[in-house]
């Protein structure tokens, strides 16, 4: 389905996550953002960044890959995106939501 | 004459012993296991002996009653593996040299991951029963416990066999029903999944049985520690759930020989190729099982289909001919649903466990993803099985490596 996030239009799910990661800019990920009631700080951004190069090795996201990460701990990646933060966390950073587990 | 050692002497392990004696010609293959302990454990059974329902000599036996005479069997810990060398080292120091290798050292719990969960109170208020030790030990506070706040804890994924916490939280259920004191239990299952398992449509019909059973969810818990002095689990988010007594599955992991061996993930696990099974690290070493990588259900059913197509690749392999890519991920498990019925879900990499009968279509006798009595007497056979067929590599008849969809309420896979 199609959604106007910011001044475009982008094809997300029904859940609202991008389907196609080209859509995704750094305007459409603080429209998401503000969404969640999340200001991104310098912090998030390098999150984000990690998320991005994650997804982009095809490496899978999980909580305890975040304490190995070398970016945050797991209680600052709470804080930056409250309730469910590898949901959120990928929501805004235009990714599928993580497949957890099997 | 030329070597094949297998790691492992479980579920995987001994299956892959007893396929491939018949398949290499014993004049060329000398074919070795190893495995630290004396004792092969039926671990589906470990969730029914906290209940007093399976006795603990119906759970263990001895390995070497389902190995064949012609393989060598070795008792003792394994060091290290050395893929440069082609060599495993034992922890007595004996050297094993290896043409072909395969890794079945399976996973096992890692309480010691969790701040204050294998603490002092470990086996008092806090217990496993994915282990042999800690199934038994529950058995006996169950049997004097007078009741209160009964926490069943999943610590993180993936684990073995994903639906036996929620198993263990329906027969808590009938238990204390059959004790005469449901009403002083109070049953909370917490999960760091969205919902009570890893597949949503299962997940439906599971919710819809824990509201039945009068059990209470806590979904998305990412635990953080057990403040074991007052008795509660807290997650990241700083939610805290109070209990009398817990009852965790605490995070699971590959051996340390693996980690050792430098050849594993985060978690210890081999990383593998999904659909031939053969590892990323090493075109001769193989992998099969829990102590994979591979996005399936760790469970013995998978072991067993994985055992059929690994037989044939291995058997490749030494030919120089290019591996099957045929594993499809397929899981086969009947889930406890307590006072006397199960349920059965059939799944596979792709697709979601959906409704149906098994093995026959459109006859069963058994219902996928609806309970019934019929399921559960097959819970109940899968002992039998697993002791007399199973491990023995004998087919199970009807029952194929690949998922089929015959019989079946198919709908479109969700990537
Ligand atoms: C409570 C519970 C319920 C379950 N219920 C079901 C069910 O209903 N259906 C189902 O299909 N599956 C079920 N399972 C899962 C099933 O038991 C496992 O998936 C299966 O046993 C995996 O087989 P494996 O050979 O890969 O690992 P394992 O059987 O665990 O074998 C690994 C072996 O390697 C040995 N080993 C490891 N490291 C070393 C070392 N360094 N040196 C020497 N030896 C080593 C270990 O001693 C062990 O014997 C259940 C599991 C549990 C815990």
């Amino acid at each position: 389905m199609k959604k106007v996030i910011g001044q475009k239009e982008i094809d997300v799910n029904e859940e609202g996550y991008l389907v196609d990661f080209k859509q995704w800019d750094r305007e459409v990920c603080e429209c998401i953002a503000g969404e969640c009631n999340i200001v991104m700080t310098e912090k998030h951004w390098e999150v984000i960044e990690y998320i991005h190069d994650k997804h982009e090795n095809q490496e899978p996201l999980s909580i305890r890959g975040i304490k190995k990460s070398g970016v945050i701990n797991i209680k600052e990646f709470y804080q930056l995106f409250p309730g469910g933060p590898l949901k959120k966390a990928t929501l805004i950073a235009g990714i599928p939501k993580p497949k957890s587990c099997i | 004459m030329k070597n094949l050692v297998i790691l492992g002497a479980g579920t995987s392990g001994t299956m892959m012993a007893n396929h491939l004696v018949s398949k290499l010609p014993k004049k060329e293959w000398k074919i070795t296991i190893i495995d630290q302990y004396k004792t092969h454990y039926y671990q589906p059974g470990f969730l029914f002996l906290p209940f007093d329902i399976y006795t603990s000599k119906q759970v263990k036996k001895k390995g070497a009653k389902f190995i064949p005479k012609s393989v060598r069997y070795i008792q003792e810990k394994i060091e290290l593996i050395e893929p440069s060398k082609n060599k495993v080292l034992l922890e007595k120091g004996e050297e094993l040299p290896y043409d072909i290798l395969i890794i079945a050292t399976g996973t096992k719990i890692a309480p010691e991951e969790i701040e204050g969960m294998d603490g002092p109170n470990w086996y008092k208020n806090i217990f496993d029963f994915y282990t042999y030790e800690g199934a038994k030990a529950l058995r006996d506070k169950l049997r004097e416990w007078e009741g209160g706040k009964l926490v069943v804890h999943i610590t993180e994924m993936p684990i073995k066999c994903p639906v036996a916490p929620l198993e263990f939280a329906f027969l808590a259920d009938s238990y204390f029903k059959n004790k005469g004191m449901r009403e002083k239990v109070d049953i909370t299952f917490v999960t760091p999944l969205g919902g009570a398992f890893t597949k949503p449509k299962a997940t439906k019909a599971l919710h819809y049985l824990l509201e039945e059973k009068g059990i209470k969810e806590v979904t998305d818990f990412n635990i953080e520690r057990v403040d074991y002095e007052n008795n509660k689990i807290i997650d990241y988010a700083e939610t805290e759930v109070p209990y009398d007594l817990l009852v965790t599955v605490p995070t699971n992991m590959g051996d340390a020989l693996i980690e050792r061996s430098g050849l594993g993930d985060d978690l210890n696990y081999v990383p593998t190729h999904k659909a031939t099974l053969q590892s990323k690290v090493h075109e001769n070493i193989f992998a099969i099982g829990d102590a994979t990588d591979l996005p399936a259900s760790k469970a013995g059913s998978v072991a067993h289909f994985e055992a059929e197509i690994l037989t044939e690749n291995i058997l490749r392999y030494i030919k120089g001919e290019p591996l099957k890519e045929d594993f499809d991920g397929h899981a086969n498990c009947f889930i406890e649903t307590g006072d006397g019925k199960a349920l059965l879900i059939d799944f596979n990499y792709t697709q979601e466990p959906v409704e149906g009968t098994f093995p026959f279509p459109g006859v069963g006798p058994l219902q996928l993803l609806k309970e019934s009595r019929t399921n559960h007497m097959g819970k109940m056979a899968f002992r039998w099985v697993y002791w007399n067929m199973l491990i023995k590599g004998i087919h199970i008849p009807f029952v194929s490596a690949q998922m089929s969809t015959k019989g079946k309420q198919i709908e479109q896979v969700e990537s």
